[in-house]
């Protein structure tokens, strides 16, 4: 730890730092602009400009950039020297010569780093007095705002977007002052995580269309700390609300998880709580088959008559998108032999596959910050950016690791950012894509391969062997196959840190076996070796622990044969889950179907009794994301109406049925204390976040800063008594500006800290930069490898090939990170990017058909015949067709593996939501 | 000590002469109240006081020259109002412009202390010398953006905000504000 | 027929007390405006004189209040202690021969204890509002009236050493040749300043500064009770000006100017006129203290009782007692 001198006073700094990075982690502040910490410095802003001393005697010294200066023993350096004062000040009058004046109508006033550090300089007069800079904007997509003028080329966008998200259309053009940061013509930004662009940019160029629709500025927004309902990466995020509504997501910081980036799926998907097709109360159907609204009361009292009244056996459905209490309580009220897992038999022996490897294996998970250590990626049949986006990103960072082994062996430090992209040009460390359709990491892949899920779990099976030759070998391989299992051999023998991805993406079991193999093959020898395993949902991970026990599955409840009288489902719509025409047959045998969700949908179409559900944003529930760990997600705001959260109805609806042991249940944490004693695979779930009755200094935790305005005037045209302030009685966080918030706080539901009024504040609240914040639990790790290190095979069924028939294609389904997943379809800006219906097939197979793009195709599932538009498509192997996942027209051919195809006739091209986007524009 | 006495005295019988200097001229108020009174009060409601065109009362929502809101909804008034007595949504016209979709002062809560005036960064917001504002029922004083738009420009007439911001509305585009040039070209290779 | 008199006496000094204090919310805010160039209360009946009635209505009707934190009979007391001590202190006040209600031989000692018990008042209700300001208000009164109430004793032992007693009627009629004004001056200065201070009235009104303290130790009454304390003050204004009036100017002493008309009652008449005229005119003049002079600090508050009057009371004792040795 080498000593500095700071000012006069003397530190010690962690060695390896820049001297930007070791003033902030003494929690000094240092205005500065394009050093990020997950970019490192370039020192372009000039803004973080401190006196160097070359010794003591020196009394004049020279002006150096912190974030360009390593720390050494010994060095000496002062920030507030005037010299160096009035240089950032200077700096800084540069910047805002062309900077507009803006402030009242830019997105970014009030949360503004360009704000924060001119106020911290201390510059407050523009002497300029001549023309300023103008530019005009760009189209950039349903997502961002572009602004131009308020540019301060800081180039922290381009090097986000490029250089760390690895999108290719955002780029700076033009040279000196006239530099221009944008696409080459409109349009919309093609990164996944264009949505980061918000946070990275320090001013308002790129701001959040979705929060300027309804826009509120960061002092009066609502916030809590929650977790992303997208996919099951489980990101962190600041959910925020003003007026009864979600206004916006924000990143939240979490050192093991998604650090400082999110997806454009977990940012802008988040406005489905907002739909208008959100249940606002409970209803009952009438004799005429129309709802009636009823009081909460009502409502509980009915279902409890109908479930101690009914005839036959009462079933609870439960959901992967659902937290674990809800889960528990359904269980609990409708008995263990009754409940029912609300995923396919299917799906539910992916997870449990996944859960068997993750548990009783010897390979270990490694969390998202740890996947970008990995220094060779093999991907097997997942296509991460469309069904873990955050995830993709994590695997794009890991490419470069190459790139800072070389830095390390020339002695350039790691924050050396063009230092250490130039040394290694073009070296990247292995990436390995074994998928059935083109991915958008292949820019970054050294190998990748598009085979069906069958092939590729061939080939997994065959590099496992070749790894080990304990392995099953497999035969019949073709020769480029046996070649591609030559390079991933190679490629993972030479890795330090290897690392294989799969999941549930393919819908087959053989692909993650096969995964497995690998993992436990490559560990024998290399005893850093992880695996990540995808799963579908926010929550598939933790539903499969709680049910592992005895798996009733929604097949399992469709195949019966007993008379079910009543079934109650738990925030699930059925027919994403089954065919229509089974789903439809259940419920007609049904005497009453109970649905308790948040937005209309067609199961709850077809309910007898509907309880309007909290979306993650009104309550709180504990989630497990793919990698085993636990998180605890907390309510925004409180739900309109009578809209609770499911544990809570189903809490109520145990007491009105004097179920034993709903008396002593009260809060949440009671439930989720049942919930973690009644199953050993949940023990840690309660130390997540702190109890409802955690207080620092006495007091709770605020969810609005201390800036926030309008209380007396918000509500007054309602009534002009204000209301007392909700109170929460179910978490440690308070509805009110009052409690404490900042770095002590257990739960950051916003950052802040004073004269840092953007999210940069973070620093203040991390021990390090980038580093794990100081008082937030980062969720616990409910699995870990059981096995004692020696590898053995589990899995040696190997797939035999598919028979190509000329007639039927394999059904593949190709994810869309907007359309795909059910809730954040349903929000607006999510729904404008998502895909119409399509089916993909190849080049070859479209001759065949003699079908062009565009043109329909007509085949016929179950009774029913569908026609689909074609999309011809190169990179779709032969014999496969790729039919978009989880919208609504193309939810059954999810069920279905092989499919005949023949040409529609009167088939009318459409024009997509897309097309009509850009026509617009 | 013996003068600190004396200054005692001295102005308990200055203050007491008070009683007897009918016609004595005191002060600025003197002029504009009339010679003929002695007594500083003003017997509102018979007479009603002189207020200066800065008393802080009433407060309007102004407009620009061009007759459009003023009020860009930048939220400024309402984060710095001490009772929290205002609130409003911002919403944005198909041009660009911001404005209120709703903009609420209950000044059954408001202080007239003026510091939204001072925080408006366009003018819009402005306290006028009108302050009879009783009312039977607390629900007539919330008033609502209808109630407070005003068709004038208030104190400071000629201002427009967006001549001087540079967001392009309609009829101002980019580069024609005070101060812009024209937009830069970025297709040029000129140096 | 003695005892109806008695009553008579008993309750005209009661209520003629309150009525004076009542009339003297009027007066001295209408005093105010004229010498601060203002009108005063000036809209119901004449001269607004009806601002009285309507005070003393609302006070009536206002909700007492009492706060859930303080030492309920001890706060719901102290007012009374307050009030019931200076009207017990009226008693002895002979307001013209033969128009008192008792004439007690140590009258002047009986007026000093009452007033040294309406500092009780104050510090009890301080006390148990349990409230900061109304501690401080309180802790504050009692560190004043102890420090002030040595000297005003003291400067009352001029005139008592003079008349040789102190029966206040005995004191009156002692000054038939000559005002004691003239012979105790000293005792008059500080017995005036002190009789301020013991009112706590400004610019001696610390222990309710309400820049400072909102209303120092009635801050957390409401209602009648504060309407007590109110009531209180007022005739303690009026106790030191017939007590002034009584010791240093002579009392009921003065031309009796309808001696013409040979009615012998009219003569007590002129009697009592002297004496309310005398009184009015300290009355007045507190009012006049009101509107002209700042409060000061309160260690210049201290140091002016400890360091200036207190000598001077001594030197006044040493000075008197001196000449009436040399004359006898």
């Amino acid at each position: 730890m080498p000593k500095i001198v700071v000012d006069g006073i003397s530190y010690e700094v962690d060695a390896g730092n820049n001297l930007l990075e070791a003033l902030l982690n003494l929690k000094r502040d240092l205005p500065y602009f394009c050093w990020h910490p997950s970019m490192g410095s370039i020192g372009a802003c000039r803004q973080c400009a401190v006196i160097q001393y070359r010794d003591e005697d020196d009394d004049t010294g020279r002006i150096v950039m912190a974030c360009m200066t390593p720390v050494s023993e010994g060095t000496i350096f002062s920030t507030d020297t005037d010299s160096a004062k009035e240089f950032r000040r200077d700096v800084i009058e540069n910047m805002m010569i062309n900077h507009p004046h803006d402030c009242p109508v830019c997105e970014e006033g009030g949360e503004c780093h360009l704000q924060d550090m001119t106020v911290m300089t201390g510059h407050r007069n523009r002497t300029y007095s001549g023309p300023k800079n103008t530019f005009r904007n760009q189209y950039l997509g349903p997502f961002i705002d572009h602004e131009m003028n308020r540019c301060i080329t800081c180039y922290r966008c381009v090097r986000y977007y490029s250089d760390y998200a690895g999108g290719v259309d955002l780029a700076a053009f033009a040279s000196r002052n006239n530099t221009y940061f944008g696409r080459h013509q409109d349009g919309i930004l093609e990164s996944e995580f264009a949505g980061n662009l918000v946070e990275v940019c320090p001013t308002g160029v790129f701001t959040d269309k979705t929060l300027s629709e309804h826009y509120t500025r960061k002092w009066d927004l609502q916030s809590a700390p929650s977790i992303c309902v997208g996919c099951g990466a489980g990101c962190n995020t600041s959910a925020s609300e003003r007026y009864g509504q979600l206004r916006r997501i924000h990143n939240r910081f979490n050192d093991q998880v998604n650090g400082y980036f999110l997806c454009d799926r977990g940012r802008f998907g988040a406005g489905f709580v907002n739909n208008e097709d959100r249940i606002p109360q409970a209803g009952i159907r009438d004799s005429e088959g129309k709802y009636d609204r009823v009081s909460a009361e009502e409502a509980l009292s009915h279902v409890a008559d109908q479930l101690a009244n009914s005839s036959g056996k009462v079933v609870g459905i439960g959901s992967p998108r659902a937290s674990l209490e809800s889960n528990y309580l359904l269980k609990q009220i409708v008995g263990e032999g009754n409940f029912y897992s609300g995923v396919s038999s299917k799906e539910q022996e992916l997870t449990n596959c996944i859960i068997d490897i993750m548990r009783d294996g010897s390979v270990k998970t490694p969390s998202l910050a740890e996947v970008e250590e990995a220094d060779a990626v093999l991907v097997l049949g997942q296509d991460l950016t469309n069904t873990a986006p955050r995830l993709a990103l994590a695997v794009r960072q890991s490419v470069r690791n190459r790139s800072k082994e070389l830095a390390v062996q020339a002695q350039i430090p790691l924050w050396q950012d063009a230092a250490v992209r130039e040394l290694a040009q073009d070296e990247l460390s292995p990436l390995v894509l074994l998928t059935s359709y083109a991915d958008r990491l292949e820019d970054v892949a050294s190998l990748s391969c598009h085979a069906s899920a069958t092939d590729i779990a061939r080939i997994g099976f065959a590099v496992a062997n070749r790894l080990n030759d304990r392995f099953t070998a497999v035969d019949g391989l073709s020769e480029t196959d046996q070649k591609t299992v030559e390079e991933v051999v190679e490629i993972l023998k030479a890795a330090d840190r290897p690392l294989i991805v799969s999941g549930t993406g393919s819908q087959s079991k053989s692909v993650i076996e096969a995964a497995a193999n690998i993992a436990w093959a490559l560990q024998a020898d290399n005893e850093q070796t992880a695996i990540m395993l995808c799963v579908p949902e926010c929550n598939s991970l933790g539903v499969g622990l709680l049910e592992r026990e005895n798996s009733n599955t929604l097949t399992d409840l469709l195949d019966s044969t007993d008379t079910i009288s009543t079934a109650i489902v738990l925030e699930n719509d059925l027919f994403r889950r089954a065919s229509t025409q089974q789903i439809t047959a259940f419920a007609a045998k049904l005497e009453q179907l109970v649905v308790i969700d948040s937005l209309d949908n067609a199961t709850v179409s077809l309910s007898d009794v509907v309880l309007p559900a909290a979306t993650f944003a009104e309550t709180e529930g504990t989630l497990v994301n793919n990698e085993g760990r636990a998180q605890r997600s907390f309510a925004v705001f409180e739900g309109a109406g009578d809209i609770q959260g499911s544990w809570q109805w189903l809490t109520n609806l145990g007491k009105a049925l004097s179920r034993e042991g709903f008396a002593a249940l009260e809060r949440i944490d009671s439930v989720t204390a049942e919930c973690e004693r009644s199953n050993d695979l949940l023990s840690g779930i309660t130390k997540v976040a702190p109890t409802a009755d955690y207080r620092v200094e006495g007091m709770k935790i605020a969810r609005m800063t201390h800036r926030a305005s309008g209380r007396t005037a918000m509500r007054a045209n309602i009534n002009v008594h204000e209301p007392k302030q909700p109170v929460d009685q179910e978490s440690a966080l308070a509805y009110t500006m009052e409690g404490i918030s900042g770095p002590r706080a257990p739960l950051s539901a916003y950052v802040w800290s004073p004269g840092w009024n953007s999210n940069q504040a973070v620093h203040k609240f991390q021990t390090e930069t980038g580093g794990p914040l100081s008082h937030v639990n980062p969720g616990i790790r409910l699995i870990e490898p059981a096995g004692n290190g020696s590898p053995q095979e589990r899995y040696r069924e190997v797939p035999q090939p598919r028979a190509a028939g000329a007639g039927s294609l394999a059904l593949i389904p190709r994810y869309h990170i907007f359309g795909s997943d059910e809730m954040s379809a349903r929000s607006k800006a999510i729904a404008e990017l998502a895909p119409s219906s399509y089916l993909a097939i190849a080049p070859e197979t479209a001759q065949r058909l003699s079908v062009v793009s565009k043109d329909g195709v007509e085949f016929t599932i179950g009774n029913r015949t569908l026609q689909l538009e074609v999309v011809v498509d190169s990179s779709v192997d032969d014999g496969c067709a790729l039919f978009p996942a989880g919208l609504a027209d193309t939810l059954d051919l999810m069920h279905q593996a092989q499919v005949s195809l023949q040409k529609a006739a009167g088939w009318t091209p459409r024009t997509t939501t897309q097309d009509k986007l850009i026509a617009k524009e | 000590m013996l003068e600190n006495i004396i200054s005692q005295f001295r102005t308990l019988y200055g203050v007491c002469s008070h009683m007897f200097r009918r016609y004595a001229k005191r002060g600025p108020m003197y002029e504009v109240v009339g010679k003929k009174k002695l007594w500083e009060t003003v017997q509102y409601p018979e007479e009603m006081p002189y207020l200066a065109p800065r008393f802080r009362g009433r407060i309007v929502l102004t407009r620009d020259p061009d007759g459009e809101e003023r009020c860009v909804a930048c939220n400024l008034c309402a984060s710095v109002c001490p009772p929290d007595c205002i609130a409003l949504q911002k919403t944005e016209a198909d041009d660009g412009r911001w404005y209120p979709e709703f903009f609420r002062i209950n000044f059954s809560r408001c202080m007239m202390c003026g510091l939204c005036e001072e925080a408006c960064p366009t003018y819009a917001i402005q306290l006028t010398p009108e302050f009879e504002m009783g009312e039977y029922h607390r629900e007539n004083l919330i008033y609502e953006k209808e109630h407070l738009l005003i068709d004038g420009q208030g104190k400071y007439p000629g201002y427009s905000f967006y001549n001087v911001a540079g967001k392009s509305i309609a009829g101002k585009d980019k580069g024609d504000g005070d101060g812009e040039a024209p937009p830069v070209d970025i297709h040029s290779l000129l140096p | 027929m003695e005892i109806i008199l008695a009553l008579l006496k008993v309750f005209g000094v009661l209520i003629g007390a309150v009525l004076a204090a009542a009339v003297l919310t009027w007066y001295e805010r209408r005093m105010l405006g004229l010498w601060q160039d203002r009108l005063g209360p000036n809209r119901v009946w004449f001269f607004g004189i009806g601002i009285v009635v309507a005070d003393m209505l609302k006070m009536f009707f206002k909700d007492d209040w009492i706060p859930p934190f303080a030492d309920k009979p001890i706060f719901v007391m102290a007012p009374a202690i307050m009030l019931g001590s200076i009207w017990m202190a009226f008693a002895v006040v002979p307001f013209a021969p033969g128009i008192h209600v008792i004439d007690l031989n140590v009258g002047l000692l009986f007026f000093m204890g009452m007033s040294s018990m309406a500092v009780y008042g104050v510090l009890l209700g301080g006390l148990s509002s349990n409230s900061k300001f109304a501690l401080i208000g309180g802790l504050r009164s009692a560190a004043q009236m102890v420090s002030y109430e040595v000297f005003m004793g003291l400067s009352l032992m001029g005139v008592v050493m003079i008349t040789g007693s102190f029966s206040l009627v005995k004191i009156v009629e002692a000054q038939g040749d000559l005002w004691f004004v003239v012979t105790q001056f000293l005792g008059f200065i500080v017995f005036m300043i002190a009789g301020i201070a013991e009112s706590h009235r400004l610019p001696f009104d610390l222990p309710e500064a309400e820049q400072e303290l909102v209303q120092g130790f009635h801050t957390e009454y409401s209602g009648m009770s504060f309407g007590m304390y109110m009531v209180g003050e007022y005739m303690g204004v009026v106790l030191v000006s017939v007590f002034i009036t009584t010791i240093f100017f002579g009392g009921w002493l003065g031309p009796d100017f309808l001696a013409w008309t040979g009615i012998a009652w009219l003569s007590t008449v002129t009697d009592f006129f002297w004496f309310a005229v005398k009184a009015a005119f300290f009355i007045s003049f507190f009012v006049l203290l009101r509107a002209a002079m700042p409060r000061p600090r309160y260690d210049q508050l201290m140091s002016l009782g400890w360091k200036i009057m207190l000598p001077l009371t001594l030197l006044n004792l040493v000075v008197t007692g001196y000449v009436l040795l040399m004359q006898t």
